[in-house]
């Protein structure tokens, strides 16, 4: 059933209503687990995802216990226009949680948004990076939530799980906010900007469902998952430009890089040269690299992942 | 006076070269640093620091810098946003007032933060010609972030009517306000009024208020021309009563930043945008003074449109 979570009117015409699918599952009540994504509006893959599993609970609404609620669109002015952040607002929507009712219409929504999750036994929020840089399929958990989140995030089917050092800017997101109020929120990263990767959609959704069956949501026997990768930071090598130019890669995105190999080139178009090589600061996998080609001094060409505990 | 280039930022090989300026003053100590536009549609704050420039330009020449006392003068960190008519950094549109205290290894607006904060830090007092999240006028005033490491009451040196003190939500954090206190500096931001559009009377009044600053604080000698200030009154910024839209359309606005107000006036009203009947009269919820008015000429249902001081 398709649910209005808040509504808004919008200067002209127009109410902005940010809508879930509820699905309620035939075989009695169980736990609710939530699917979010839409947040930043030129993250895709999340798309593909919402979309699937929705058509795969409603042909298994008799084999489900509990309450799947799908939410596909988050900013959905950012996702209908091709904007990353809140249109007319200037914001990104990640860093505006949890909200209130009394600064202005984007923060409105979002207190009405963690209202409506909250509570939830789980809630998975899919990010696609951004235009910029492509990634393995990952989840990112703040360290001050690890030993709860880790156990709950190894059977999503992700390739890694990145436990990543607290900042208190990340206080506001959405997956702090639900975190930090006794809702386990995970935060899954995968591909990239303005694309869907249906590979990364069809291993998170198989991980979806395994995750459910594990939680005594689905009557099914389980489709094979793969352990994750967990890593801290220490372990993760960073590459950044350090003249600006266009971006030539010479390694395939998750393939295996050695020390001191190139990754690739800050070329100039303009006279010919090659401005700078980026070179692996370890050896490891390639689990980000850099999509876009026009590049800064500062902007992120790669991480790399070393020696990591299997 | 000594203009220095802070930071160079090259913007592809089709570009110029794009430079943060440093404006030097007086002598080697560091006393005050004062920073303006970090977002490209600060075109007010930008002019006042301009002006700051031209001003202690002259004063400099007047010998009424203190021989020790050194200032520091960024006036913008924004010229690649201003010339491409965009309010945050292009191409991955971070805010660079977000970014602090910075990071030199790290992505283009750290390098960028990093390299404005290494330069203002140490200094005994900061100031930034800020402006808000939201678009819209305030009345001119003093603002700070309350970090519990600053004594507030050095704000009333400027001369102005008000001193804001907001508390801090997680993303205040990142902000320079905040990173220079963290570090020891005692931290102001001044509003100008306006943003986007440039207000001549209204800056020279914020220069005004920062050479008074400079004075009491014995930066400057006090044969230094300015005008006077007046009496600063310390408020909470939640203690301000926030007027919000019940309603969507096209805003029209009856009155002005610093306009006094009784309750129960109209203070602006929504009208229909395709039928122009009044779907709402916004009223003011006390007697008091019209505090930040917010700039949009059509405007959706729960933003909030003014803050009213109760007086
Ligand atoms: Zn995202």
């Amino acid at each position: 059933m398709i649910q209005d979570v808040v509504s808004v009117r919008l200067p002209v015409g127009e109410d902005l209503i940010i809508q879930k699918n509820h699905i309620v599952g035939d075989c009695g009540e169980g736990p609710r687990i939530c699917i979010i994504t839409g947040t930043h509006g030129d993250e895709l893959e999340g798309q593909y995802v919402a979309w699937k599993l929705g058509r795969y609970l409603k042909k298994r609404i008799h084999k489900l216990r509990g309450v799947v609620d799908i939410y596909p669109s988050l900013n959905s002015l950012g996702v209908s226009t091709i904007e990353r952040g809140l249109p007319g607002f200037d914001l990104d929507m990640n860093r505006i949680f949890p909200g209130n009712t009394e600064s202005s219409a984007n923060e409105y929504i979002a207190k009405k948004i963690v209202e409506d999750i909250s509570g939830a036994d789980l809630a998975i929020d899919i990010h696609a990076s951004n235009i910029f840089l492509k990634e393995i399929p990952q989840i990112r958990i703040n360290e001050k939530t690890a030993d709860k989140l880790v156990p709950m995030a190894v059977h999503l089917n992700m390739d890694l799980i990145w436990v990543h050092s607290a900042a208190t800017v990340l206080e506001s997101t959405l997956a702090w906010s639900l975190n930090s109020t006794g809702t386990p929120c995970l935060v899954v990263e995968m591909g990239v900007g303005m694309r869907l990767t249906k590979s990364y959609g069809d291993k998170l959704v198989a991980g979806i469902l395994a995750t459910m069956t594990h939680m005594g949501m689905l009557h099914e026997p389980l489709q094979p998952v793969y352990p994750p990768i967990i890593s801290s930071d220490g372990f993760v090598g960073y590459v950044n430009a350090n003249q600006s130019g266009i971006f030539m890669p010479e390694k395939e995105h998750g393939s295996q890089v050695e020390e001191g190999e190139i990754l690739g080139y800050v070329a100039d178009p303009l006279t010919g040269i090659i401005r700078e090589e980026l070179r692996s600061p370890i050896t490891g996998l390639l689990f980000t690299l850099r999509e876009y080609p026009v590049v800064y001094s500062g902007s992120l060409i790669a991480r790399v992942l070393g020696g990591a505990e299997e | 006076m000594n203009k220095k280039v802070i930071y160079t930022f090259s913007a592809l090989p089709y570009r110029q070269k794009i430079p943060v300026y440093g404006y030097y003053f007086g002598g080697k100590e560091k006393t005050v640093a004062v920073v303006g536009s970090m977002r490209g549609d600060e075109y007010q704050q930008m002019c006042v620091c301009a002006m700051l420039v031209k001003r202690l330009k002259a004063l400099e020449e007047q010998c009424f810098i203190k021989a020790d006392s050194g200032i520091v003068v960024i006036p913008s960190a924004s010229q690649f946003s201003m010339n491409v008519g965009r309010r945050f950094f292009p191409v991955d549109n971070t805010d660079i007032n977000r970014m602090f205290p910075g990071y030199n290894l790290g992505e283009t607006t750290q390098r960028l933060a990093d390299s404005i904060f290494s330069t203002v830090k140490d200094y005994q007092y900061g100031i930034q010609l800020a402006s808000y999240y939201l678009c819209g006028d305030f009345v001119p005033h003093v603002r700070a972030i309350e970090s519990g490491f600053q004594d507030h009451s050095v704000a009333d040196d400027f001369g102005l009517s008000y001193m804001v003190v907001r508390q801090p939500q997680p993303i205040d954090t990142t902000t320079l306000n905040y990173n220079w206190q963290v570090f020891n500096t005692t931290a102001f931001s001044v509003y100008s009024g306006s943003t986007s559009l440039v207000d001549m009377n209204q800056a020279n009044a914020s220069v005004d208020a920062i050479i008074r600053f400079l004075i009491k604080r014995g930066v400057i000698s006090e044969e230094a021309a300015v005008s006077d200030g007046v009496p600063t009154v310390h408020v909470g910024e939640g203690e301000m009563k926030k007027v919000q839209t019940q309603n969507a359309g096209l805003l029209h606005k009856m009155i002005k930043p610093g306009d006094r107000v009784n309750k129960g006036q109209v203070l602006g009203i929504i009208i229909d945008p395709y039928e122009a009947e009044v779907l709402e009269e916004i009223l003011s919820p006390c007697d008091g003074v019209l505090f930040f008015s917010r700039t949009a000429e059509a405007i959706a249902q729960h933003e909030l449109v003014f803050t009213v001081r109760e007086e």
